[in-house]
């Protein structure tokens, strides 16, 4: 056509109609954004207000006195410290290899997927049932007494099917054109996942690894029959010891003791959330970093 | 300068040469099954040193399958059934218990160039590296040697650490290309490798690959007839899984065919 024709750029009904609907989805999604954010902002602004006069040195590293009515939380934060990291210790290897050997190695047969099927389910489990499998499996049948061993690693059977599912999706976003491309080469299995796979899929493993460390920090109950105790005036010396936990101490000083002060449970939770936040942080810049590396 | 005599004469030469080389490969009764569908009955071909060797046909005529069971790519394919004898300077591949001396023997390029998430240097490497040459002196001599060989050094000799996958498409074909001549291969096999390569790079390529026949033995599977006609000494032409015929490649398309689909398929008359 030579001539032009004004009509062909004027919007018809349908058009306008078009416009009108998307306007509303765009609505709707961003409304559900913000009725999401909502609740964090209110939390994170309610401890803010309520615990942050309760935050201070003293109480942040000194040992609870008065049955809990004063003095700091020390001995809490450091169990909590001790619980995260024994947990990541017993569950970030296992769960990083057993996903690897799940996505790389591992034929698609019916005991792979009743493994899968296993894992998710796993995940599924409420963490009271954890407890009490982490109290007769490890506090009692394997005599390892309440410790942070025993609650690390019912921590650590908690969190496995989020890092395996999280490593597993990291993998296998790794297209499969470049496994092909290497293993032509002569490359085997393994040289192919330490060249080529893993560095492409190491920050989505971090990512797993990031949710398991808020979980573990926030968890009570499977740490309340295997390791955790209502107040010690010791402080851990080994993995066989017990302790405070940050999470446990927050629902005695909430709940447990009469006549406290209404910004100590508040600042308490605080700091657990401060904590989760910290190591969140940490992680990921490391990630960024790791990120900006990133190679397609 | 070949060139100049035409193509005939080109091929009149090669062939004389071709003819006296021994066999780098040999087919028989190879048939490959993905579960109950037969994706290729009963091949049976031989392909001499030095040679460039085309297979021309449609979509689904078993080429791509064909490679792989050449480099026992067949294990990564979950249903992929091969039977047959297929032997690799007289060797048996099917009962090869390494089969990572065979696939490093054996360069692939893909019809998709794979630059791999790596630095232009490192994907050149990784194959010298695979090997267990460490020494950067030694692996420096390669990466030049390999990226000169394939027609890219001087596109990126200023940016070998910079990505692969940043290069253009035509780049990164080149940079497979260069990655396979690293394996230092006796057999070099290319799946359509023009698809997304525009024309001026095609034919830097073919240029490449003329000069390449010197060193390594080339399988060039490609659904450009013309392609073909340009480069390959002989050309099979497989249809449906059954390879109709094989032949001095000037000899399919001058109508010297046994077989009139040959014809049609050449001519252009079916698809």
């Amino acid at each position: 056509m030579t001539t032009a024709n004004p009509a062909l750029f004027q919007a018809s009904d349908l058009n306008q109609r078009n416009a009108r609907v998307q306007q509303r989805f765009r609505l709707l999604f961003g409304l559900m954004t913000l009725l999401l954010i909502t609740p964090v902002l209110l939390i994170l602004a309610t401890l803010l207000v309520k615990g942050g006069g309760a935050i201070s040195w003293e109480f942040l590293f000194t040992a609870p006195t008065d049955g809990m009515r004063s003095g700091g939380l020390f001995p809490a934060l450091l169990g909590t410290v001790w619980l995260v990291t024994v947990a990541l210790l017993l569950s970030v290897p296992i769960g990083v290899f057993a996903a690897i050997y799940l996505s790389e190695y591992a034929g698609d047969n019916w005991f792979t997927r009743i493994i899968n099927l296993a894992i998710i389910n796993l995940a599924g489990v409420p963490s009271i049932v954890h407890a009490l499998f982490g109290l007769g499996a490890f506090v009692l049948f394997f005599k390892f007494g309440t410790s942070i061993l025993a609650a690390s690693l019912t921590l650590a059977v908690m969190t496995m099917p989020v890092v395996i599912v999280a490593t597993r999706e990291s993998l296998q976003a790794v297209p499969p054109a470049f496994r092909e491309a290497c293993w032509n080469m002569g490359a085997t299995r393994w040289q192919t996942i330490r060249r080529v796979v893993l560095p492409n899929s190491i920050t989505g493993i971090l990512t797993g690894v990031i949710l398991e460390v808020s979980r573990t920090a926030g968890e009570t109950a499977p740490i309340m029959f295997t390791g955790a105790v209502f107040f010690t005036p010791f402080l851990p010396h080994s993995v066989l010891d017990q302790t405070m936990a940050l999470s446990l101490h927050l629902f005695v000083v909430a709940t447990q003791v009469p006549g406290i002060a209404e910004e100590l449970p508040f600042g308490v939770a605080l700091v657990l959330i401060g904590l989760v936040l910290t190591m969140n942080s940490v992680s990921i810049a490391f990630r960024m970093w790791l990120r900006g590396k990133k190679k397609w | 300068m070949v060139e100049l005599a035409g193509p005939a004469a080109a091929t009149d030469g090669a062939l004389a040469a071709v003819a006296r080389a021994p066999n780098k490969l040999e087919v028989n009764d190879l048939t490959i099954r993905y579960g109950s569908t037969v994706a290729l009955r009963k091949v049976k071909l031989s392909i001499r040193e030095h040679e460039i060797f085309g297979i021309i046909g449609p979509a689904n005529a078993g080429k791509t399958s064909f490679l792989k069971a050449i480099n026992r790519m067949d294990v990564f394919t979950t249903g992929m059934q091969v039977d047959g004898e297929i032997r690799f300077n007289g060797l048996d591949t099917r009962h090869l218990k390494n089969v990572y001396a065979l696939r490093s023997r054996i360069g692939v390029v893909f019809p998709l160039p794979v630059g791999l998430p790596m630095t232009v240097y490192d994907n050149v490497a990784l194959s010298p590296r695979l090997r267990g040459i460490r020494e950067k002196a030694e692996l420096d001599v390669i990466v030049q040697r390999c990226l000169t060989r394939a027609a890219l050094w001087d596109e990126v000799k200023d940016r070998l650490h910079a990505l692969g996958s940043l290069l253009s498409g035509g780049q990164q074909q080149r940079l497979t290309i260069a990655r396979a001549l690293s394996q230092e291969p006796d057999l070099l096999m290319l799946d359509e490798f023009s698809i997304a390569v525009d024309p001026v790079t095609t034919m830097r390529i073919e240029d490449v690959l003329k000069d390449l026949r010197r060193e390594v033995t080339i399988i060039l599977v490609t659904n450009l007839v013309q392609q073909a006609r340009r480069l390959a000494d002989r050309t099979a032409f497989f249809l449906a899984g059954e390879c109709v015929e094989i032949g001095i490649t000037e000899d399919l398309f001058t109508g010297e065919v046994k077989d009139q689909r040959t014809r049609d398929y050449v001519e252009g008359r079916f698809g």
